[in-house]
């Protein structure tokens, strides 16, 4: 039965790495076919970091997810603070709009803020482009960077706010020094999330990008559209090594904290 | 507390220009003509497409219990390994998801294609070609391959909670390995079969690339159709709006269906 076990979950390994890794070996082929292996190149690397469009489209969504990724931190943090704060019903209004953009199919999200931005355009001096795909991704990552504050909350004695201002403390003075602290590992893993969020988004940005403005995603898509370019394959590989790594870096990171912790015992 | 309420403004304010408000106009324009007239000729000409909403449903639907018949399995295993050994193991099978979603399908299109790696593969042994791309199975495949994930970790977080002792317990009280699963195991992860199974069906339903890339043209779903409304040769963003409206009223049945089987305070989503 055990061994059953790990050949199964060895089977579903496999079906999950093995067509990654036929990007990876494909993408030092020689030839442009997808089927034979004929000799060894990096041709497709070198090719690949000659391409301007993917590069300057790595460039934008970096720049993009970087500017989201705060933008939605900020006005998520100040959001939950006064959500956390508010009355029942109001409370679980504001939830339930939130909660829309995860619960809502991407396309939807997608084309309504199209129809907006359409809106916006036929009657001002206003263009699709950088700004549009900003606010467009700066609104799917601030539900993120919400729910992952709020249950920081629920672990926080509400009476610390106002003990701290018993004591002495401004009310800009107890949010620094008593809630900030209290909620930043939720600030932080939000602000991650909503990071990769961005940067990995292809379905909102395709609606709200227009023409000029390229992603690396929308890149990609165009790329598999048109004929076979073993280019993708070599920026596979890159995307698979980078992501590893960083992973295996995040594990032992985790790992190495959790032991630290275990030794000083639960931190109050 | 009261006087924070105010942090929330910005937000707010954010929260109805950009959330609520383009939603609000995706039902206006499904309810009106070009003009601005109120009709409801969108919606009913949505009737026109009722072979693609039920080829997506079914086709989401196929994926969505295949993946839950494959995580199942991966999930309890991951439950069940040494404590230390569960991080690791589920970061490994967690890595392909970081990995954009589209050069994971563009893999599937190397491996599936006519001249692919399959069929070569088989080539050798004197079979085929089959052809394997531009088929349904192959979008229900990409379907699974690209969602999976999204089945594994809501169950495995429900697994893992399940207290040890439970399961002893029961074995104590004279249940063999297969009562266990079916009277302890599986109505203990109802929840996480509830949020996998809408996980994987409402990205599922909505895709527009699997089967763009792997379905060849044939096998259009609602997502194409909502897509060529609105950026295609048939630009209706009127019909679009609608057939976006109807995806939304499914999604909503579903999910609330769902619900029903999910204690309240246990959803996880």
């Amino acid at each position: 039965m055990k061994k059953f076990g790990k050949i199964y979950f060895a089977l579903i390994l496999l079906f999950l790495y093995v067509p990654i890794f036929v990007l990876i070996v494909f993408s030092f082929n020689e030839t442009k076919s997808r089927s034979v292996l004929s000799g060894f190149t990096l041709e497709w690397y070198v090719k690949l970091f000659h391409n301007k469009i993917i590069i300057s489209s790595l460039m934008k969504t970096i720049l993009i997810a970087t500017l989201a990724s705060i933008v939605s931190t900020v006005l998520g943090t100040f959001a939950a603070i006064g959500i956390n704060s508010m009355k029942k019903v109001p409370k679980a209004f504001v939830m339930n709009v939130t909660n829309m953009p995860i619960i809502n199919p991407e396309i939807v999200t997608g084309v309504s803020l199209m129809l907006l931005f359409v809106f916006f355009t036929a009657r001002m001096n206003f263009e699709f482009g950088f700004v549009t795909l900003l606010i467009a991704h700066i609104t799917f990552d601030v539900p993120y960077v919400i729910l992952n504050i709020m249950p920081k909350f629920k672990q926080m004695d509400p009476n610390l706010f106002e003990a701290a201002q018993d004591l002495g403390c401004s009310p800009m003075q107890a949010f620094r020094k008593v809630i900030l602290p209290e909620i930043m590992p939720g600030v932080i893993s939000g602000f991650l999330m909503a990071f990769t969020y961005s940067l990995d988004d292809f379905v909102i940005s395709y609606f709200t990008s227009g023409p000029t403005t390229q992603t690396l995603p929308i890149t990609i898509y165009s790329m598999t559209r048109r004929k076979i370019s073993p280019e993708i394959n070599a920026l596979s590989t890159i995307i698979f090594i980078v992501v590893f790594v960083i992973l295996i870096v995040k594990n032992f990171v985790e790992n190495k904290a959790a032991k630290n912790n275990s030794y000083k015992g639960e931190k109050i | 507390m009261k006087k924070l309420k105010v942090f929330s403004a910005p937000y707010l304010v954010w929260m109805i220009v950009f959330i609520l408000v383009p939603l609000l106009m995706v039902a206006y324009f499904a309810f009106t003509t070009d003009s601005g007239k109120f009709t409801i000729k969108n919606i009913s000409n949505v009737g026109q497409y009722a072979n693609i909403f039920v080829r997506s449903i079914w086709l989401a639907l196929v994926a969505t219990v295949v993946c839950l018949l494959l995580a199942y399995p991966v999930a309890y295993l991951l439950s069940r390994m040494e404590k230390h050994k569960q991080g690791t193991m589920l970061l490994i099978v967690m890595l392909p998801m970081w990995m954009n979603f589209l050069l994971r399908t563009y893999a599937w299109m190397t491996l599936l294609g006519n001249n692919g790696v399959i069929n070569h593969v088989l080539g050798i042994f004197g079979l085929g070609p089959y052809k394997l791309i531009n088929t349904s199975g192959a979008v229900v495949l990409g379907m699974v391959y690209n969602y999976l994930p999204f089945m594994i970790l809501p169950l495995y977080s429900v697994m893992e909670k399940i207290d040890k002792s439970v399961i002893e317990a029961a074995s104590d009280l004279g249940c063999n390995s297969a009562s266990i699963m079916w009277r302890v195991i599986v109505p203990l992860s109802l929840p996480g079969i509830t949020s996998g199974i809408t996980m994987v069906f409402v990205p599922a339903i909505s895709t527009f690339i699997i089967s763009r890339m792997l379905g060849g043209g044939s096998n259009l779903l609602i997502g194409d159709l909502i897509e060529m409304q609105f950026l295609g040769n048939a630009y209706n963003p009127q019909l679009g709006a609608a057939i976006s409206l109807v995806l939304m009223v499914i999604i909503l049945v579903i999910m609330t269906v769902m619900n029903q089987f999910s204690p309240d305070d246990q959803v996880l989503i």
